[in-house]
């Protein structure tokens, strides 16, 4: 099963990396948070799910096993 | 079924005479309204803590009886007790009586009118799920009673346990279970992210168990007459007996001329799943709010059909929350009173998701735009965005319940928007009807 992208939104304070490595997955909101698709991260952008994570500067990206 | 009003006491459906172990009302209320329960008055209507000797057993009766939370969500408390029972070493128990909704006063009313069936719940609940530590989460000043009722049962020796209480902070999300957590551990009365939950990582990483202080009330009832007794009253799937505090102008004068300051707030103990035109009598009445201000307005057309219970609102869109049932009176304006509401939601934020911080107050400002007159045709749709934009994305639930809120408000006073955007108001009086606090808005230093 694929993992699914999850923010938690106290700890986001909207530098918006993750919407610039990952946009097909996240968009920001109109206050620059982002906004995560809902659906399970696809194989084929595995690699750029776990970037996006791992350059979030909050540390509020996280990946969850489905 | 008979009520009558009563003002700051108490007031109650009675089930015809007073039968402490009948399975009529009043349960949780004093069997003489007004009087609060003594330690006395309580060990000679319900007898000693019927302790079971051991953890684990009392969580069948509970399950048995179907007891469902009455702090807001609703949730199976044989469940949460089950979570908890199940951890091991240190366990944690909170009586959550910080009634932080400014229109529910039922928790206020139960502490002092009947302290110590708290008490006996929350000594019962320990023993459940095998905690060794209790804390009573409480406004200062809420109700000396159960102070009272403490330093009696200690004298006495009545409990296993030791009770430290806990002051909470005058904010609407200072009883949120993560919040509280929060504040028994020093900090500011806050919402954390969830997962994990409480019942799971609370206090100092403990399980911890919080149950709102009438759902303790009730399990004290159920360790002592038993589920089948407790399923006597409500319904299958929402056994029992619940407090709500209700909302009305009590009606004689013609609309318009009521003088100002004429709200009447009654605790009334009703069984789950009566009609709620047995609560609301009154005639001139325009909508209703159920569920306080994380809650849901319908149209006075729909009154003929709701009853006091969660499966029937659902199909309404609408739960009952912590019991709040507000009937707007037909001389006031719904856009006003719904504006107002927002704008201390907006405030209450603890601030600290973007979408919440950002989203409230813009939400706030438009229906604020909605509730003058003539608005900018823009105002709707932004008000719509940003409902759509903050739900779902909170740590805790205070966007989705201002959200359900905004939503209903919106759709029940549609005509009052057309109204408005006309330059016009159907409203003959302009007193708030829905209580809030004053002194709005406070400061970061209030979160503790």
């Amino acid at each position: 099963m694929a993992d699914t992208l999850r923010v938690n939104p106290i700890n986001c304070s909207g530098h918006g990396v993750c919407a610039e490595l990952l946009p097909e997955l996240v968009t920001l909101d109109e206050w620059g948070y982002p906004i995560i698709a809902n659906s399970p991260v696809p194989p084929a952008l595995d690699l750029e799910a776990r970037r996006a994570v791992a350059a979030c500067p909050a540390l509020a990206l996280k990946l969850l096993r489905a | 079924m008979t009520m009558a009003p009563a003002n700051e006491t108490v007031d109650e459906a009675t089930g015809g005479a007073a039968r402490p172990y009948a399975s009529g009302l009043p349960r949780l209320l004093p069997l003489v309204p007004g009087v609060p329960e003594d330690l006395r008055a309580h060990l000679a209507r319900h007898g000693r803590l019927p302790y079971r000797g051991g953890p684990g057993l009392l969580i069948g009766s509970v399950e048995e009886a179907g007891l469902t939370g009455r702090g807001g969500a609703a949730f199976l408390v044989s469940r949460k007790l089950a979570i908890v029972a199940r951890a091991r070493g240190r366990k944690v128990i909170v009586a959550n009586g910080a009634e932080s909704e400014p229109a529910s006063h039922k928790d206020a009313l139960l502490l002092r009118a009947a302290p110590n069936l708290v008490l006996d719940g929350l000594q019962l609940a320990a023993e459940a799920i095998g905690a060794r530590e209790a804390y009573l989460y409480l406004h200062p000043g809420v109700s000396p009673e159960i102070l009272r009722a403490l330093n009696q049962r200690e004298a006495a020796g009545l409990d296993w346990l030791g009770v430290t209480i806990v002051e909470a902070p005058p904010r609407f999300l200072a009883g949120q279970e993560s919040a509280l957590v929060n504040r028994l551990g020093g900090g500011p009365a806050v919402p954390t992210f969830v997962p994990p939950r409480v019942s799971e990582r609370g206090l100092g990483g403990a399980p911890t168990l919080v149950q709102n202080v009438e759902t303790l009330a009730h399990l004290a009832l159920i360790a002592r007459y038993g589920p089948r007794w407790f399923r006597a009253l409500g319904t299958a799937q929402e056994p029992g007996s619940m407090l709500t505090t209700v909302h009305t102008q009590p009606s004689g004068g013609s609309a318009g001329s009521s003088p100002p300051g004429q709200h009447n707030t009654q605790i009334i103990e009703a069984e789950i799943g009566t009609p709620l035109r047995a609560l609301i009598h009154q005639d001139s009445v325009q909508a209703v709010l159920i569920g306080g201000f994380h809650g849901t307005w319908l149209p006075i057309t729909t009154i003929g059909t709701l009853t006091l219970d969660n499966e029937a609102l659902k199909t309404h869109g609408a739960a009952l929350g912590a019991g709040v049932i507000a009937a707007l009176p037909a001389d006031r304006c719904g856009l006003a009173e719904a504006a107002r509401v927002v704008r201390y939601l907006a405030a209450e934020s603890a601030g600290q998701c973007g979408p919440c911080l950002n989203g409230l107050p813009r939400m706030a400002a438009a229906l604020a735009e909605l509730s003058g007159r003539g608005h900018r045709r823009q105002t709707r749709t932004d008000l719509e965005r940003w409902a759509g934009l903050v739900t779902g994305r909170g740590a805790c639930n205070h966007p989705d319940g201002t959200v359900r809120f905004v939503r209903s408000a919106l759709t029940v006073f549609a005509p009052e928007i057309s109204l408005h955007a006309r330059g016009l108001c159907s409203a003959t009086n302009r007193t708030p009807f829905l209580p809030l606090p004053g002194g709005m808005p406070m400061t970061e230093d209030d979160w503790t």
